[in-house]
This record gives C-alpha cells, sequence and structure tokens, in this order.
C-alpha cells in the first residue's frame, strides 16, 4: 500500500467514527447520570432529516446543524418527560423514541429523496496538514470533525476535573444521596438527557450534510444503536468511546481496505456491510465476557427511574 | 414546572382500573395526534380521519385484509410477551422473521414443481427453527457470556436484512426473473390455502387465533409461565425460589424467535408467495409495541394486533388518497406507544391538583 492509499483510509476512517463519537459521548453524558435512552437511533434520524432539509432551504449547513441539534434535544426532551416526570420503562420509551423518531423522520424527508445539498469544503489546518500520511487525514478535515475532538477533551475535563461533573457522577451512582444532600436529581437527568440528544442530533446532521451529502429513508442505519453499544464497550470511558468509534469507523470503511490490499478477492458488499453489526457483537461478547466489567463501571443507577421522596 | 398546580401522588396500590384504561387513553391519545398532524399537514382532519380510521375496514375485503396484516402481530407479539414477561428483552423479532422466511422459502423453493401437504408442513418447521436459531444466538451470548440480549437481537435484525438482500441477489434469485432481486412465485402446494374466497386471507389466521390460545394457557396456567412471571417482577424471589434464570432467557428469546420464524413463514406462504428483499413489514417491531399496549396479554393482544394491522391499512389508504408517505403508519405505532407509556404512570401515581 502506497503513502497516498493508507491515508485516505484513514481519512475514510476518521470520517466514518466521527458520528459515532458524537452521539456516543452524548449517550455516555446521559448514562452518567442514570438515564439509559435507546431512542438515539430514532433522534440522529431526526437529526439528519432536519438538518437537511433546512440546509437545503437556507443552503447553510451550519444553520442545518443547529437544527438538527435542536431536533434531537426536542426529540430527548419527549424522552425525558415520559422517563423523568412521567417515570415510564426506560427500555421500553427509548425503543419507542427509535421507532417513532425514524418513522417521522420518513415521513417529514420523503419531499427530499431526491434533493442533494452542496458539498462542504474541509477545513484545512494550516502546516499540520503538510505532515505526511497523518496530516491529508487528521487535519484537512470536516470541521465537525474537530468538533469532536474538543466535545471529548471538553467531556474529559468536564466530568473528572469539574465540580459539575462529580455531581453528574454522584446521581447516577446514588440518586438518593445526591438528593439528600440537595442537588435536584431530575433537573440535572433532564439536562443529561437533552445534551445526549442533541448530540445524537449533531451526529444524524453530520450524515446527511457532510457524509452522503443527502437524505435516504433509513440512513442511520444502526449507528444509533452502535454508538450506545460503544458507550457499553468503552465501559463508559470517553477515551475508550474515541477509540472504539475509530475501531468501527474503520470496520464501516472495510471495502477501502480491501481495494487498498490489492487482494482480488470477490465478496458480496452485503457482508461487508454487515460487518459493523457483528463487529458490535462481537466486541460486546469481550467486553461483558467478565461479568464484574460492565457491573462495576455502570452507573449503579442506569435505567431505573428516580421519585424524589416528599 | 406544573409543580405548584398540579403534582404526582403515589396511589396505596396500582390501580387496575387504570392499568386497562391506559391503553384506551393512548389509542384516543393517539388519535387526537393524528388529527393535528393532518392539520399541521394541511389536509383536512375529519377526512383524514375517515381515510385512515374507517375507510380500510368499510367492506368485507377490508376486514379481511385487516385479519390478514394481524396475523403475525399477533403470533409474533404472543411470542415476544412470554419473554418480556420475564424482563428478557428480544428485539430482535423483525430478524426473526426474516430468517423464518428465508427458512421456509427455501423449503419451498427445494420441492419447486412437487406435490404435497409435506411441504407446507416442512415449510412450518423450518419456519420456526429459521426464527429459533436466529434468537439463539442473543440466547447463547446472553447465558454464557452475559451480553445484553437487547443489542445483540437488534444488530442481529440488520444482519439478517444484509442475508436476505444477498439471498435473493444470488442463491435464491428466480432464474427466469430478468435479474430481478427475489425468488420464484411459490407453487400452489407451498402456498398456505385461504380461508375466504376472493380474499387473501388464509389459514394462518386460524394459526395465529391457536398461537393465542395456547400462549394464554401458559402464561396463566402453567408453572413455567407462574415461574417466568414471577422472575420478570421479583427477580429476587426467583432466585430464592430456584428458578434457573438461564432457563428464562432460553425459554424467552426461543418462544419469541419461533414464533417470529412462524410468522415469517406466514408471510412468504401467504401474501407474498415468493421471498424478496423485504419480506417484513416492519412487523417485528409493530409487534413490540402490540405486546406493550396489549399489556402482555393475550387477549390485549387479539385487539391491539387489530389495531395495529388497522394503523397499517391506514397508511396505505393514506398513501393512496392523501398523497402522504407509507411511514405515516409508524409515526402512529410511535406516537400510540409514546402516550401508552406515559399514560402508564396513571397506574401506580394519581393526579393531585393545587399545592400540599
Amino acid at each position: 500500500m502506497d503513502s497516498v492509499i493508507i491515508s485516505s483510509i484513514l481519512f475514510a476512517t476518521i470520517t466514518a467514527g466521527t458520528p459515532l463519537i458524537i452521539v456516543a459521548l452524548g449517550q455516555l453524558i446521559a448514562e452518567k447520570s442514570g438515564v439509559l435512552n435507546l431512542g438515539a437511533e430514532g433522534m440522529m434520524a431526526m437529526g439528519a432529516v432536519v438538518a437537511f432539509a433546512v440546509t437545503l432551504h437556507t443552503g447553510s449547513p451550519w444553520l442545518g446543524v443547529l437544527a438538527g441539534m435542536a431536533a434531537g434535544a426536542l426529540m430527548s426532551l419527549l424522552f425525558g418527560f415520559v422517563v423523568l416526570t412521567l417515570m415510564g420503562n426506560q427500555v421500553a420509551t427509548g425503543l419507542a423514541l427509535s421507532i417513532f423518531g425514524v418513522g417521522l423522520s420518513a415521513f417529514i424527508g420523503k419531499p427530499y429523496e431526491s434533493d442533494i445539498v452542496p458539498t462542504v469544503e474541509a477545513v484545512r489546518i494550516p502546516l499540520l496538514a503538510d505532515i505526511p500520511i497523518i496530516g491529508p487525514a487528521f487535519f484537512n478535515q470536516q470541521a465537525l470533525v474537530y468538533f469532536s475532538w474538543t466535545l471529548f477533551a471538553a467531556l474529559v475535563w468536564f466530568l473528572y476535573r469539574s465540580r459539575s461533573g462529580l455531581i453528574l457522577r454522584a446521581i447516577g451512582e446514588s440518586p438518593s444521596s445526591a438528593h439528600s444532600i440537595g442537588f435536584s436529581v431530575i433537573r440535572i437527568r433532564y439536562g443529561a438527557t437533552l445534551f445526549g440528544g442533541a448530540m445524537a442530533g449533531i451526529g444524524g446532521a453530520f450524515l446527511s450534510i457532510f457524509y452522503t451529502p443527502l437524505w435516504v429513508e433509513g440512513m442511520v442505519s444502526g449507528r444509533g444503536w452502535i454508538a450506545i453499544a460503544l458507550v457499553v464497550f468503552a465501559t463508559w470511558r470517553p477515551f475508550r468511546v474515541l477509540v472504539g468509534a475509530y475501531l468501527f469507523g474503520g470496520v464501516m470503511v472495510s471495502q477501502l481496505f480491501l481495494q487498498g490490499s490489492g487482494l482480488d478477492i470477490e465478496i458480496p458488499s452485503q457482508f461487508l456491510s454487515a460487518l459493523p453489526y457483528i463487529a458490535t457483537i462481537v466486541v460486546l461478547v469481550i467486553i461483558s465476557r467478565d461479568k464484574n466489567t460492565v457491573r462495576l463501571n455502570a452507573p449503579a443507577s442506569l435505567g431505573q427511574p428516580y421519585r424524589p421522596e416528599g | 414546572m406544573f409543580k405548584n398546580i398540579v403534582r404526582l401522588e403515589a396511589r396505596a396500590e396500582s390501580s387496575a382500573l387504570m392499568s386497562y384504561a391506559s391503553p384506551l387513553i393512548a389509542i384516543a391519545l393517539m388519535m387526537v395526534g393524528g388529527l393535528i398532524l393532518f392539520s399541521i399537514l394541511g389536509k383536512n382532519p375529519i377526512e383524514g380521519f375517515r381515510i385512515f380510521f374507517i375507510n380500510p375496514i368499510s367492506d368485507i375485503y377490508g376486514l379481511s385484509e385487516l385479519l390478514l396484516k394481524a396475523t403475525p402481530l399477533m403470533i409474533i407479539a404472543t411470542g415476544l410477551a412470554i419473554g418480556f414477561r420475564a424482563n428478557v428483552w428480544n428485539i430482535g423479532a423483525e430478524g426473526q422473521f426474516i430468517m423464518g422466511g428465508v427458512a421456509a422459502s427455501a423449503v419451498a423453493l427445494y420441492f419447486y414443481e412437487s406435490e404435497g401437504v409435506h411441504i407446507l408442513i416442512l415449510m412450518v418447521i423450518a419456519g420456526g427453527i429459521g426464527g429459533m436459531l436466529w434468537a439463539a444466538i442473543p440466547a447463547f451470548l446472553k447465558t454464557r457470556f452475559n451480553t445484553n440480549e437487547i443489542l445483540v437481537s437488534l444488530m442481529l435484525v440488520y444482519v439478517a436484512q444484509l442475508a436476505v438482500s444477498w439471498l435473493v441477489h444470488g442463491p435464491m434469485i428466480d432464474p427466469d426473473g430478468f435479474n430481478f432481486p427475489q425468488s420464484r412465485m411459490f407453487e400452489e402446494s407451498a402456498l398456505l390455502p385461504t380461508l375466504v374466497e376472493d380474499t387473501r386471507l388464509n389459514a394462518a389466521f386460524m394459526f395465529a387465533l391457536s398461537v393465542l390460545l395456547v400462549g394464554y394457557v401458559f402464561m396463566y396456567r402453567s408453572f413455567l409461565g407462574f415461574q417466568m412471571q414471577v422472575a420478570g417482577n421479583a427477580s429476587d424471589a426467583a432466585r430464592y425460589a430456584g428458578f434457573s434464570a438461564k432457563r428464562m432467557i432460553w425459554i424467552g428469546l426461543l418462544s419469541g424467535g419461533s414464533m417470529a420464524g412462524l410468522a415469517g413463514m406466514t408471510e412468504v406462504s401467504g401474501p407474498m408467495g415468493q421471498l424478496t428483499g423485504h419480506v417484513s413489514n416492519n412487523y417485528g417491531f409493530a409487534a413490540i409495541i402490540v405486546a406493550f399496549v396489549a399489556r402482555l396479554n393475550p387477549i390485549g393482544i387479539f385487539f391491539a394486533s387489530l389495531l395495529m394491522a388497522l394503523l397499517y391499512l391506514g397508511g396505505e389508504q393514506g398513501q393512496q388518497y392523501m398523497n402522504l408517505p407509507s411511514s405515516i403508519s409508524n409515526v402512529f405505532q410511535g406516537m400510540l406507544l409514546m402516550f401508552l407509556l406515559g399514560s402508564d404512570v396513571f397506574i401506580n401515581y394519581r393526579l393531585k391538583w393545587g399545592t400540599k
């Protein structure tokens, strides 16, 4: 493989991993507060379709991203209302949100199926982009790729270095103790859920505006679920989310690896497309093999409703 | 938000009345939501309501279509309910449905151009086993490696969709089909007999009714069904009583998988009459909603399946007469489930007006 091919494979891997990073980090924050929102797929779909429509009408991809973010947040607000205010079952409600979001996005997106939005130019970082191989792959990317790194850094700081992050984690571990020392569990969980929804919306927007760039029904194709699996795989640690997302990004562009390797093997495209899903199962098996790995790392109150007494 | 006007107060015990009323409230809310949605879209809401909920069932043919669409939902939802009762979350019925359809189709194509009842019987067996094997993967991984069955069963939906796409593009493609990605049309001997002349309603409906009956007996009259209920409601109690958690997981997933597979068989051998890349009409996911709306109860599943089938038919009518995309059915289905989960709060809580 020559350096141009390596560089372009790296580039594609990073691009494919970016929406996973953004969505999974959002879910990580929600889950750290104890909220398990399985609706990521639906929120991403809504983010993707709304972002696409707004970009098409306004001509501004950034307004599109904002709108996609708002759509994702709105969806998560609905989820929050059912599980936090009305204390509904989180698993079932998240599932409902996924079905609802995917259906609604297909519904909204019908008129836009044959449209395309103009390609958004990559943002080239001077000097760094001139490094051979790595430069073009890492530093000549879409702005949202840099956003995903910034988000990662900000969340690491927030979770482990800030007081608010400590409170968030405390609420996820033991909502009743956090409540007893005066924190509003429900309000903070609402915040974390909204953040998760907003990030899922951005992740969806990345797909429809920058990645494809078009809208097709079902285009999220399980990325929301993979992001949720990624959080488990990462044992709720941001750095591992980053690594895992690129791992999956690599699996998603496995077609390129095959071409780049120069081997002449005939593999049905469906096999390559199935790889990310199979990889998800494999990593889940690896991480859950030892019962304690997941149990010790998962926020203790994950998925459980909380109702402040009195 | 409204803390000072309305608040929730825990009931001393959960309200049986509300647990039955809640699905009805959810249905009413869904219809109101539909009226609002039609208005937003600039359609006449009353007209939309008529086309969606009344038109599809205003003649015998419409009613037969309703039962036809409800059939796979009844079968799948009953299988899923058995697992859900024990908190085994098989949400991959869609994939198990597809694999059941694939296995049944393989039998039908193998016996192409031959006669005999054995073909249909083998198709039924193959369908059930196909779905069961697909569900056995999450069951095995859950019991052996403690892997989350929600994510695994769901990932396998995508794998099943890709697998069937590959099959109808390659190994199972119709050799005289001008390269269209679909199998041969099945012969008469591989098709389920119709029940009512000039309709598509077939024997699968009778099978669905017996599944509901057997499901009811299993859930409410068998010791194993009782064990699974206990495991779901009070896992500690179940553990102390010595009920095997692994067994519950296997039974929960395999019952859902085999039923979904059988439903896949009834689809390819009924209305489809062949295998295509789009075997399932989202039945696997719709059946989850059915199971919840039905309170995991077979009698409820009967009615909830009819309702969900009506949403499918309404969506088709809306497509035809109101120029709406067919995905409107999914919007209604999702709305229904969201409203249900929301209104369920009143089973355990009541609204209190004014400040305390």
